[in-house]
């Protein structure tokens, strides 16, 4: 199960940065957020998966059954998803303000903040 | 832009009925699934559909209090809740429960900051998710 | 009970100041709420140094559930001085906006967004677990970055992207090394972690380290991970730019001594060598790339990367004497580095710009601001009797004592450079004749103005000069913060307990 979700991890990785290495900032973003779900699932393999064996303790029990998968984890893969969208919301609306402000996309044209000598005088 | 007739009658029926699904939400969340952070998304989920019937400004309105003064209302409900732990002399965030009425066989009505805690986070939520996306619906 | 609370409340405060703060942002009372909010954080930040320093590294389980499974907040000598320094440089800011930020970003939450920025600040220097660590770094990056775009210019959209956008990547990085090293010892707890490591595989946990020095390295800004820094730190309104200058850089540079000072230390000469590379490039290519500059704010952001060069070098050379070098530098740095931006606005208010080829005249016209500006330039470059200059006597001389020559010749070398690019700065503002033949004086600002932007300076100058004249005592924390790092026994038995109950 693990090897899957390794194998996942790495699609993943892969397209992102295949996304980010484009010049438009939007898909340099979305490249972004798919090197963000491929973290989660590390951290969610890290955890063990075990199909068919929820993290849950029964009642009257004390511990969790042998061979279940940590809870952990999951616990902060969600936080971490929570965090996530929170940043990218940010992130998007900031895209489509600097869109609105400097009229591109396009992270060559983006020199205000760091002029090119040529332009300056 | 004017919403259809179907949206903004099943609005007013749907609204009122989310956020009274997301208080239910977050009343449960101690020991079952739910919880401040579920209920606050449903119940912005609700203002975002009003918003999407009646426009943002009738959404606002609606509101009453600006969605990031409630955000902030939120953080400090929190941190009072957390804070509160202080005055048994424990570490902050510790669980404090009270019992009311406790009888044979039930320990009684149970209250707790961390009930507290959830509320705030609740407004925190709510104020947060309603701040971005009607800051991105005025926009767009 | 002292330590119970003593820990927590440097981050609490701060959040209850931006609370306040935003609930009154529409009137004077914001300002003065973040003044009175900073200046409390100040003085529990004192108050937990001295605990540390009486009775030893100080550990707090937060809602009472047991290390290593509750998030624990751990002070040892070096927290606790960067909790003071955050402190000092909350303050100065706090006192600094008050003339500084306009009514319209009061309106906008700037005053709860710097407070935030603190507690997360505070919180990344307090905590014990490492995804604790990751949630103060969000904390922090969404208030700076809504402290950086607020203001709303052109130039800060730009910069805000590539901040943005290089900032994720890094904590994306860090994330997934957590999951990592989760997956590989069960445990994120620090002083834990420190007791695991040796126990698993150490090719695995070298690999682990990696995607941390990569991670905490964009924070840093340290080479080739900095180029985010000088895109951005010279546009948001200089409050909050001597804010990021003095604390966000170094909080990275904190994350990395203390995971590789705690638990990345299996291959020492394998990391450790990676980050004398780091250091020394870095040094090198922040001051080459602040003598290209032509902006004061833009020759400033370029000495920040130069100088995160020294601090981890410091950790990279991982002698004693090298770590209290390192620990010293990063308190001096914090200092000096928030006073030269801070400098940089009172120059850019009153000779209307800092581009330096549009200013002029402010030595003849501010004498008094010129002085203000050369204590911290001069400390920065090294020249005694200020901080900088036992900042780097002590990694020269660590290195020196370790016969790395080439080592301890760059970092001179630097130095000379350093000095180079200011003496750019004050021949092009302070003696060169304003090309609009004006001449700026300190007077043309309101009394009250004046009061509110140059205490802070004057405070933090002093501060410079009496490290630099008395740095006993100063060494002497630093030292003690060294031993620590280097033998974190003390650490792990204030986190854990004195025996080691959960085997």
């Amino acid at each position: 199960m693990e090897v899957f979700v390794a194998i996942m991890v790495g699609a993943l990785v892969t397209a992102s940065v295949y996304l980010m290495l484009a010049r438009n900032v939007l898909r340099f973003l979305f490249g972004l957020v798919l090197l963000s779900n491929a973290a989660n699932l590390v951290i969610f393999a890290a955890g063990g998966l075990t199909p068919e064996a929820p993290p849950l303790i029964a009642p009257g029990a004390n511990a969790p059954p042998e061979g279940v998968a940590n809870a952990l984890p999951q616990a902060l893969v969600l936080t971490a998803i929570v965090i996530g969208f929170g940043l990218f919301a940010f992130a998007l609306t900031l895209v489509y303000r600097g869109y609105q402000n400097l009229g591109t996309l396009d992270t060559d044209e983006m020199r205000l903040a760091e002029p090119v000598e040529a332009e300056k005088t | 832009m004017k919403s259809s007739l179907i949206v903004r009658a099943a609005t007013r029926l749907l609204v009122g009925l989310l956020l009274l699904f997301s208080i239910w939400m977050l009343l449960r969340g101690h020991n079952e699934p739910g919880g401040g952070f579920i209920g606050g998304l449903i119940g912005s989920t609700g203002f975002i559909l009003y918003a999407i019937a009646h426009g943002c400004r009738a959404a606002r309105e609606a509101l009453r209090l600006e969605p990031q003064t409630i955000a902030m209302v939120g953080l400090g409900v929190a941190l009072a809740a957390g804070a509160f732990a202080a005055i048994p002399g424990d570490a902050l965030f510790t669980g404090q429960w009270l019992f009311l009425w406790p009888s044979e066989g039930s320990k009684g009505v149970p209250l707790s900051n961390i009930l507290v805690f959830d509320i705030g986070v609740y407004l925190v939520v709510l104020g947060s998710v309603l701040t971005l996306v009607l800051a991105l619906e005025e926009e767009v | 009970m002292t330590s119970l609370w003593l820990l927590p409340l440097p981050i609490i405060v701060p959040f209850a100041t931006a609370v306040l703060a935003f609930l009154f942002r529409r009137g004077a009372e914001g300002r003065w709420i973040s003044v009175m909010g900073s200046a409390a954080t100040l003085v529990l930040g004192v108050l937990l140094l001295m605990e540390v320093l009486a009775n030893g590294p100080q550990a707090a389980q937060m809602g009472e559930w047991p290390a290593p499974f509750g998030i624990t907040l751990v002070a040892d000598t070096l927290s606790a001085v960067m909790v003071v320094i955050t402190g000092i440089t909350g303050l100065a800011v706090a006192i600094y906006a008050v003339a500084d930020i306009t009514e319209d970003m009061e309106e906008m939450g700037y005053h709860s967004l710097f407070q935030v920025l603190i507690a997360g600040v505070s919180g990344a220097f307090l905590t014990g677990d490492l995804f604790n660590l990751y949630v103060w770094f969000e904390v922090m990056l969404i208030s700076s970055f809504g402290l950086l775009i607020l203001g709303g210019k052109r130039v800060q959209f730009d910069a805000g992207i590539k901040y943005v956008t290089l900032n994720l990547i890094s904590t994306i990085l860090f994330l997934s090394g957590i999951g990592l090293l989760y997956g590989t010892t069960g445990t994120l707890n620090l002083a834990d972690l420190s007791r695991i490591a040796p126990t698993v595989d150490p090719g695995l946990m070298t690999v682990i380290s990696m995607m941390f020095m990569v991670g905490f390295g964009v924070k840093a800004a340290v080479f080739p991970l900095f180029f985010w820094l000088p895109a951005s730190y010279h546009t948001p309104s200089f409050a909050v730019s001597a804010v990021f200058a003095g604390l966000l850089t170094k909080v990275g540079v904190y994350a990395m001594m203390r995971l590789f000072t705690l638990v990345f230390t299996q291959d020492i000469a394998f990391t450790h060598t990676i980050l004398l590379w780091v250091a020394c490039l870095t040094m090198v290519t922040g001051v080459l790339g602040a003598a290209a500059q032509t902006d004061f704010r833009r020759i400033l952001s370029f000495h920040i990367v130069s100088q995160i060069g020294y601090m981890i070098l410091g950790l990279a050379l991982m002698t004693p004497l090298a770590v209290v070098g390192a620990v010293f530098y990063l308190v001096h740095h914090i200092i000096v580095k928030a006073n030269l931006f801070l400098v940089a606005g009172v120059a850019n208010r009153i000779a209307g710009g800092t581009e330096l080829a549009r200013i002029g005249s402010l030595y003849k016209g501010a004498p008094f601001l010129a002085f203000l500006f050369l204590v911290p330039a001069f400390s920065l470059a090294g020249f005694p009797p200020l901080s900088g200059f036992w900042a780097k006597y002590v990694l020269v001389k660590a290195s020196m004592d370790i016969e790395l020559w080439i080592v301890a010749f760059v970092a001179l070398a630097v130095g000379l450079m350093t000095i180079y690019s200011m003496t750019k700065i004050w021949g092009q503002a302070f003696w060169k004749p304003h090309p609009g033949g004006i001449v700026p004086t300190l007077t043309s600002l309101e009394p009250g103005e004046r009061m509110a932007l140059l205490l802070p300076i004057v405070s933090l100058a002093l501060m410079t000069v009496l490290i630099g004249l008395y740095p006993e005592p100063f060494v002497l924390v630093a030292e003690r913060a060294a031993e620590e790092l280097l033998d974190p026994a003390a650490y792990i038995a204030a986190v854990l307990g004195e025996e080691e109950i959960l085997q």
